[in-house]
């Protein structure tokens, strides 16, 4: 599998301002590549830098083994889904799909085959002859990401293109967009803040912060192994409980407390020890029956119980930290209950405490 | 939670409900409307006068009953007016200022918003190394009385050996034009959605093609303003009509002073009412009709893309 897209040592600045800082992305043919993180983090700028809509600063950008870093939006290869839609308003769906060939001047039955083709693909055939005022959220986005298919691209970028729809239709696009890229095998960039959107849709996410990419792998090796803290909080819902301690001798302790690291899979520098934030996920805690086969366990006191449907979410103290795990629904818990609590240290995290990064 | 249900069923017998009662003469309607009825005859009476006025014979005039409705309707001050009235040599009345104000007019319009909405779309969408220093001279250039540069436009027309020419006067208009209508124009198109500029650039259109055919259908409303503007301002101009052309090419409104202000004979009221509401009538109308199209201008941009 060829590279289909190559970031390299890619800076962009406003004025003082570095929004990406020699950031480098590879890119394999075929993927599906989700850039993901907090507002502010540089993932729309990335894409835009990609795109061509930015001037960058220094690097270089290849799309296809060709260096693309001065050329026009046009000539390279992308097509683009905006998440405001960004249909012309006064322009037929047929119009607007077909805006883009009548610039490249293909000859019309072309343009009428390829428009054929993409509008059966996405189901807007009976939509081609309206303007996008008289159609549903979904309808346009459908529209929007047709224009994008019409161009015959190898690379599709897209900028958030769900987050202006309301949740249901959100999840239906969301299939659909899964099942359009096994479908055409293009290379597909696509942005976002939803990290359920990223975790389904990609095959590997790229999470930024700060014009920098903290961890980029595969949705289930940045679930299970965060190459740092950031990504270990940004990542899950609710969020990875983290108690402060120092790892030494093949245990991490804490106020009191002693949790055995047999089974865990420490980094080249991770052996060393040293002082330490442990990390484990609330849904990686067992709790009563369950918790008795866990390699570590112990009690702790309810402080909140939050319902959530299928299951609760309860706050208690652990070492002095707030911690929380999940039980379930039926399970009817008050503030001051003790229960007893195990997970197993080889599902956990820990990162060193001065750089925050895995050991 | 439980209680609320049996006292639905009870019959509301204690106190106001349903629709609010509007009483027709509260203090606030009559304020309101008596305000918008003073205002409205504020407006209207003046107008009444000069068109009661301008059907009127001199010797009614005369009789001095400026309210009165005229007895024997006469349009003999209109087609003098129009046609006879005398200023200076020539007397064929507004109809040669009228022809003048129309060839001013219509290229100074055109011209104005052809690069007034280029400049615009330039400064809003592309932006180009000083393009903020461009538009503060720009927006700065709003600001200079009129007064200060009458005398070096003069010097620059003659020149360009324009002086006392309608060329001169479009010239001069345009470039006035300038600063208001571009600053008009670059915040309509920094309105439009960035993201449908950089679609448009993705499908490959260029600076023209996305001006012409994304921006400009897009944008009529703001046109339409524009229009109204440029076509009420510079047919309304006298200062740079009286400054910049000569007798032979007077527009309408220096005309019309002329008319009105002349000092030799009789003052002929009739006439001079007749020629003013004539002046008047362009902008009026042009009020009437895009007034129309400006309300149905902004519904049709209303609709979300």
């Amino acid at each position: 599998m060829g590279t289909s897209i190559s970031v390299r040592d890619l800076v962009l600045s406003f004025g003082s301002v570095q929004v990406l800082k020699k950031l480098n992305l590879e890119v394999a043919d075929g993927e599906f590549i989700v850039l993901l993180g907090s507002s502010g983090c540089g993932k729309s700028t990335l894409l835009n830098c990609i795109a061509g809509l930015l001037d960058i600063t220094d690097g270089q950008i290849w799309i296809k083994e060709k260096n693309v870093t001065w050329a026009e939006p046009k000539d390279r290869g992308i097509g683009m889904v905006f998440q405001s839609y960004a249909l012309y308003p006064q322009m037929t769906v047929r119009g607007n799909l077909s805006f883009g060939l009548k610039n490249q001047r293909l000859p019309k039955a072309e343009i009428d085959k390829r428009i054929a083709r993409a509008a059966d693909v996405l189901q807007i055939e009976a939509l081609l002859d309206r303007k996008p005022g008289a159609l549903s959220g979904g309808q346009r986005q459908r529209v929007a990401i047709g224009r994008a298919l019409v161009r015959d691209v190898d690379v599709f970028l897209f900028d958030e293109p769900l987050s202006n729809l309301d949740a249901k239709l959100r999840a239906d696009l969301r299939v659909e967009l899964k099942r359009l890229h096994n479908q055409l095998e293009n290379t597909m960039i696509y942005v976002t803040h939803d990290q359920v959107e990223a975790m389904t849709l990609a095959d590997r996410i790229a999470i930024m912060r700060g014009g920098q990419i903290m961890q980029f792998a595969s949705p289930k090796e940045i679930y299970s192994r965060p190459a740092n803290r950031y990504v270990a909080d940004f990542i899950g819902s609710p969020a990875m409980n983290f108690v402060e301690g120092t790892v030494a001798d093949g245990a991490f302790t804490c106020a009191g407390h002693s949790i055995p690291l047999d089974g865990y899979e420490f980094t080249p520098t991770g052996r060393a020890g040293g002082p330490a934030w442990f990390g484990i996920r609330p849904e990686h805690i067992q709790t009563g029956e369950q918790a008795e086969a866990m390699p570590f366990r112990t009690e702790v006191e309810v402080d909140l119980c939050e319902p959530m449907g299928a299951e609760t979410q309860v706050w208690a103290s652990f070492a002095d930290m707030q911690f929380r795990f999940l039980v379930d629904f039926a399970l009817d818990l008050k503030r001051g209950d003790k229960v007893s609590v195990g997970f197993d240290p080889a599902r956990a995290s820990l990162f060193h405490k001065g750089n925050e990064e895995r050991m | 939670m439980v209680d609320i249900a049996p006292h639905a069923h009870q019959p509301v017998a204690d106190g106001p409900r349903g629709k609010r009662p509007k009483p027709l003469f509260s203090l606030r309607n009559i304020v309101v409307y008596g305000t918008l009825l003073l205002v409205s005859a504020y407006y209207l009476v003046p107008l009444y006068v000069m068109i009661v006025t301008s059907l009127k014979t001199m010797e009614e005039v005369r009789l001095g009953n400026v309210f009165s409705f005229p007895r024997d309707i006469t349009f003999a001050p209109w087609v003098k007016a129009w046609a006879e009235a005398c200023t200076g040599l020539n007397c064929d009345g507004l109809s040669r200022g009228f022809a003048n104000s129309v060839w001013i007019l219509v290229p100074s319009v055109l011209l104005s918003i052809i690069v007034a909405s280029v400049n615009g779309y330039a400064l809003a969408n592309w932006k180009f190394k000083g393009a903020d220093i461009f538009f503060t001279i720009l927006i700065f250039g709003a600001f200079i009385p009129y007064q200060v540069m009458l005398y070096p436009v003069v010097i620059v027309l003659r020149e360009l050996g324009v002086y006392g020419t309608r060329t001169g006067l479009v010239i001069v208009h345009t470039i006035f034009g300038m600063p208001i209508l571009t600053l008009l124009f670059r915040n309509y198109f920094t309105s439009v959605p960035e993201e449908i500029f950089k679609a448009a650039r993705v499908d490959g259109a260029g600076f023209w093609t996305i001006f012409l055919k994304i921006m400009m259908p897009m944008s009529l409303p703001i046109f339409v303003v524009a229009v109204i503007l440029q076509v009420t301002g510079i047919w309304n101009d006298f200062l740079f009509g009286v400054v910049y052309t000569k007798p032979d090419t007077y527009p309408m409104t220096v005309q019309l002073n002329n008319i009105v202000n002349s000092v030799q004979g009789t003052k002929e009221y009739n006439v001079n009412m007749a020629a003013t509401i004539l002046t008047g009538l362009v902008p009026l109308v042009v009020y009437f009709i895009s007034g129309k199209l400006f309300v149905r201008g902004i519904a049709a941009g209303a609709v979300k893309g």
